[in-house]
């Protein structure tokens, strides 16, 4: 079994398509109860306050997609995210944090096809990625070779990140084989970018049905794991995310290949944001608490970050108009 | 560090608790303490100190209680009691009401103080002991309000002894005292020396919670002073938790004083993972199981046992486990294991390790603080269960494990042990995994979960690992009994004379009883018999006389039968009961006419048979509604309490009931699935072994009843004594009580007495009835919790 420890050069790189093995989808268990008890204990096990915690939201910070995903987004919209994208936090507070020298900036913005090339625009110069939902986002239903049309647009356009959405048919069938297939198509069409392949844990019935997507997307090669589109009535928490983290163990054990995971949706609090930082450092180890390996999918989440490390400098409760709007 | 720092390293930071407040109120009590008694404090014995175990630092002196002060004690509390009971349920309900809301009051501060005491981690003291305690006190104040109106026919005993140990100082004590208090006893609890503090802060805060005074009085000190506590003869009732080596003395050193005695003793306990279990989830109970509270637990998951086929990639998994645990101050909140109790007990378990090789046990690669009485997570893998560390319970945090190829041979191995508290079962598949939930003997089982505990759930073991149970209806029962039955209860004719010297006349038809043994009728090993004479004096026939070596073979038979017995439907074995009765029916003549020349009186004989052929159909009545209960625990799942048979069961019938004794007793034993053997009243021994053919006519499997007849003063030791029997009944009221109850304690055998009166009237007496089946069954708690999606 590979430590967490040991770093070679086959772990520092991307993961492969790899061949389809249905024993590993079959054996797979995930007892709820089990991982509910676990998931509720975590925070309890490891408190991380003051100091720490300053530091940890800014960690945080740096593993942000900063996202937007309406209906109504315009070029102007995305330009004013990725200025946030680009300063996240106030110049006077990262100054008394001790930060002015460190690069601080979200991991990356994550907006619709149509709004890639404003947001490669305005990050130009920076060095944060676009990321791109694609393969017909949310509901995946759009035929399969408009989707893997919309992959490759969305490269070409500048997105150097695509998170996909899978077929949950295929998972709910446990037709897996069907859904290795399309992701390894998913997979090739990006090219030189990175995949995070959407679960929609939400809709997938059971936690068990996770862990065997989990496997499905990491066989097929993806670069990230990630629970939702932010558009499923249960979003990220914390069960699904010990269960993902666990398939993401498992793999790295196998392969020696990291898979990063990505929590989306539901994350809004500096202190939700904690307990997944915890969860993530005691299931992968702190190597994945990077943003190549780790990212939250969020839209408020930054706004409570800021206010948080407000309040860890001034000593007083902070609120939303004072810290610039994204 | 600073800001930047963290940043870079996403290191944790100590975060410790404070323990000012709890200093202060040891500080407040010019941190020295003494017995309570009656809400007044008495310093007159030798002190010693209260030491923190993970810095060695003094916390407070104790000052031992002196006999005269235990004897106040025990005084307060007989004073106390009278009007305690006398309160009444619904009194008494507000009280514990009150204490309930006084824990959850001063929560942190008895997290804190300890944490401080026993080097546990705050975590734990905080989320798991507290709030257990307060939900216990909770639980009870519902039980006091409902004992009155629910259970009008039982009594408390009057004043308990109570001992409890080190490992859950506050829990203990709320096990212990929450249902003897409200039952309506009084009580004197002794907690361990090393650990007084909680137990004296609670005393101190309950008395201004408005408990009256002398109800709750503690005793501090060593194990002399609980020796002395248990043996007063001021003493009615013992609870003790604690090893099993203290147990057994207790139990021989109380033997025959007629004190009630409910004992939760050791373990090593079984933690069996199948190989379609939730293999991670399963990794991460085992740090629930073994190395909760330093692995410092009586129900410690702590012999692991794996199916061969995951055995390798499990340890794997464990071991990285094991590594990310966090070592250090108990009062950091990111700590998961604290300090062992004290320098002598973790040389204890070091001393035990000298039994393996070094290069056997592997040690977590966790950081230990330098100072203080700290143990690594330790494994131990692939032992065979030959090891004596397959055996001996460690109480540290050392985990064996072996693997099993077979659910058989997982319950097989999961048994072969002395103890029988707790096991842990981890299977995705449900008929797998309630399989090896009935077939483990222990008192409490988890499926895919550990150390899960709750006030309405019964908690206690089989086997050496103790009885009674602590939580629910059945942790109530072990603080009261039946009420004294009224004067009007059940006459019996006087016990037969015993034989004259006279020279006994010549029979005219020779009809030599034998023993009976696995459904077969045999001649008795030793190869004597003696004459059974009539009420008159006449010779009525022979009885073998049954010797050590008849009984070894009655129990091999009695064991061999009792897990088919056990398995077959309850509705069978009824109707095995109802057809026995059929048949005793059609003798009924012959019966009269046997006990009539036994014992003289044709009325009373007449009258015995037809309440023998009652109690066969009241006992096969109950076969299949003496039911167990669904415990509504806060939990997405159910906790099953399930009435388990105890296996074998031993029984000394009376003389005065020579018919109706053994047919009682068989009756109630084998309904609920246990087998027997019956040792005949030696004076009037004719009617039992005239069962034998009513047995063979009634579809009763061999060995599940197995009758002997013989001297008692040869018999009744052996068996009391014999390993293998789980419960001793005896009919014959209290003679002997104090031979048998010592010579039981050897594998602590349940053991159960009750007058030959009352017998007569049992189909009237429902208490009665169903003292004879809880005395006939353990509770096994199953604990399943569900869900999936």
């Amino acid at each position: 079994m590979r430590q967490d420890s040991e770093i070679t050069s086959e772990s520092l790189a991307r993961n492969p398509i790899a061949g389809f093995d249905p024993d590993r989808i079959a054996g797979l268990q995930a007892n709820r109860s089990a991982i509910e008890r676990r998931a509720a204990s975590l925070p309890a096990r490891r408190s991380v306050k003051g100091t720490a915690q300053a530091g940890w939201l800014l960690r945080a910070i740096t593993m942000i997609d900063l996202t937007t995903l309406s209906g109504d987004d315009t070029p102007g919209r995305v330009r004013r995210l990725c200025a946030k994208a680009r300063r996240p936090l106030r110049d006077d507070l990262r100054a008394a944090l001790g930060m002015s020298e460190t690069p601080l900036q979200t991991g990356a913005v994550c907006v619709y096809h149509e709004m890639v090339p404003h947001a490669v625009q305005a990050l130009a110069g920076s060095n944060i990625p676009v990321a791109a939902v694609s393969t017909g986002f949310p509901a995946g239903l759009s035929p399969l070779k408009l989707r893997i049309a919309e992959i490759r647009d969305s490269v070409a356009a500048g997105a150097s990140e695509i998170d996909i959405v899978i077929s949950r048919r295929h998972a709910l069938t446990s037709d897996w084989e069907r859904l290795y297939d399309e992701l390894c198509q998913f997979r090739e069409a990006c090219g030189p970018a990175h995949m995070k392949a959407i679960l929609a844990t939400g809709e997938l019935g059971s936690l068990r049905r996770v862990a065997q997507a989990s496997h499905v997307a990491m066989m097929a090669g993806t670069d990230f794991i990630k629970t939702s589109t932010g558009k499923e009535a249960v979003n990220a928490t914390l069960p699904v995310s010990l269960v993902m983290t666990r398939a993401i163990r498992d793999h790295f054990e196998r392969t020696g290949y990291r898979v990063g995971y990505k929590p989306a949706g539901g994350i809004s609090k500096a202190k939700d944001a904690l307990s997944y930082l915890v969860l993530i450092k005691e299931e992968l180890g702190p190597h994945w608490l990077t943003p190549e390996l780790f990212r939250f999918g969020a839209s408020s989440l930054l706004g409570d970050i800021e206010r948080q490390l407000d309040h860890h400098i001034s000593g007083a409760y902070s609120a939303a108009h004072l810290h610039p709007m994204g | 560090m600073n800001v930047k720092d963290y940043f870079e390293n996403m290191e944790y930071a100590p975060a410790p608790e404070s323990p000012k407040t709890a200093l202060d109120w040891i500080a407040g009590r010019n941190g020295c303490f003494g017995t309570q008694i009656a809400g007044i404090e008495h310093r007159s014995g030798p002190a010693f100190q209260a030491l923190n175990p993970a810095t060695g630092a003094p916390l407070a002196q104790i000052h031992s209680t002196t006999p005269e002060e235990l004897d106040l004690a025990i005084k307060a509390a007989r004073k106390a009691q009278p009007d305690w009971q006398g309160l009444g349920g619904p009194g008494r309900a507000r009280v514990l009401y009150a204490l309930a809301r006084m824990v959850q009051r001063h929560a942190r501060l008895f997290a804190v103080l300890e944490t401080l005491d026993t080097g546990k981690p705050i975590r734990e003291a905080r989320d798991q002991d507290i709030p257990l305690v307060a939900r216990h006190f909770y639980y009870h104040a519902g039980l006091a309000q409902l004992s009155d109106s629910a259970q009008p026919d039982r009594a408390p005993y009057g004043v308990c002894a109570q001992v409890i140990p080190w490992n859950f100082p506050l829990l203990m004590l709320a096990w212990k005292i929450a249902p003897a208090l409200a039952a309506g006893n009084a009580v004197v609890l002794k907690p361990a020396e090393d650990t007084c503090l909680s137990a004296l802060l609670f005393a101190e805060l309950a008395d201004q919670a408005g408990l009256p005074k002398g109800v709750l009085n503690l005793v501090l000190g060593d194990g002399a002073v609980g020796a002395a506590l248990v043996a007063d003869p001021g003493i009615d009732k013992v609870a003790f938790t604690g090893s099993t080596e203290v147990g057994r003395e207790i139990a021989r050193a109380i033997a025959g004083q007629g004190k009630g005695l409910s004992l939760e003793l050791g373990g090593k306990s079984p933690y069996i993972v199948c190989a379609d279990a939730d293999l991670d989830s399963a990794v991460e109970g085992l740090v629930d199981a073994i190395w909760f509270n330093q692995g410092q637990v009586c129900c410690a998951g702590s012999r692991l046992l794996l199916q061969e086929g995951i055995a390798e990639s499990f340890t794997a998994k464990l071991r990285a486990r094991m590594d990310k645990l966090r070592l250090g101050d108990p009062l950091d909140k990111c700590t998961d294991m604290g300090a062992m109790i004290s320098p002598a007990h973790r040389d204890r378990v070091m001393g035990l390790l000298d039994q393996a090789a070094p290069d056997q046990i592997h040690r977590a690669a966790c950081a230990l603080p330098e100072h203080g009485t700290y143990l690594p997570p330790m494994l131990i893998s692939d032992l065979d269960p030959a090891h004596p560390l397959m055996q001996q319970e460690i109480f540290g945090p050392v985990l064996v494990s072996t693997t099993f190829r077979t659910l058989e041979e997982a319950a097989a191995l999961a048994n072969n042990s002395a103890y029988g508290l707790a096991a842990t079962i981890w299977s995705e598949n449900i008929n797998q995994a309630l399989d090896l939930a009935g077939r483990v003997r222990a008192g409490v089982i988890w499926v895919n979960a550990t150390n899960l505990f709750d006030a309405a759930a019964g908690f206690g073991g089989m086997r050496e690992s103790g009885f009674g149970r602590e939580g629910g209806w059945e942790g109530l029962g072990a603080y009261t009994r039946p009420c004294p039955a009224p004067a009007s209860a059940g006459t019996m004719p006087a016990a037969p004379a015993a034989p004259s010297d006279g020279p006994a006349e010549p029979r005219a038809i020779d009809r030599t009883a034998k023993l009976y043994i696995g459904g077969k009728q045999t001649r008795p090993d030793s190869g004597y018999s003696r004459p059974v004479l009539g009420a008159d004096g006449s010779p009525l026939g022979d009885m073998g006389l049954g010797s050590r070596k008849d009984l070894r073979n009655a129990v091999e038979a009695a064991r061999k039968a009792q897990s088919g017995w056990a398995k077959s439907t309850a509705a069978l074995r009824a109707q095995i009961l109802y057809y026995m009765a059929e048949n005793l029916s059609a003798r009924q003549d012959e019966f009269t006419a046997r006990l009539t020349a036994m014992q003289g009186d044709p009325a009373q004989a007449a009258g015995e048979v037809e309440a023998a052929l009652e109690a066969l159909f009241t006992f096969a009545a109950w076969a299949d509604k003496y039911d167990g209960a669904v415990k509504p625990v806060p939990l997405r799942g159910l906790a099953l309490a399930v009435q388990d048979p105890l296996g074998v069961i031993g029984v000394l019938c009376p003389d005065e009931a020579p018919l109706l004794g053994p047919v009682t007793a068989l009756a109630a034993a084998t309904a609920m699935g246990n087998t027997t053997v019956l040792i005949a009243s030696a004076r009037a021994p004719l009617a039992a072994t005239d069962l034998y053919q009513v047995l063979d006519t009634s579809d009763m499997p061999g060995g599940v009843v197995n009758i002997l007849t013989g001297d008692l003063a040869d018999m009744a030791p052996a068996l009391a004594q014999h390993r293998d029997v789980d419960g001793l009944w005896s009919l014959r009221g209290d003679e002997n009580l104090k031979d048998l109850e010592s010579w039981a304690a050897g594998n602590l055998k349940r053991i159960w007495h009750r007058a030959p009166a009352g017998l007569m009237h049992l189909t009237r007496d429902g208490a009665a009835q169903r003292d004879f089946l809880a005395a006939a069954c353990e509770i096994k708690t199953i604990w399943v919790p569900y869900g999936d999606g």
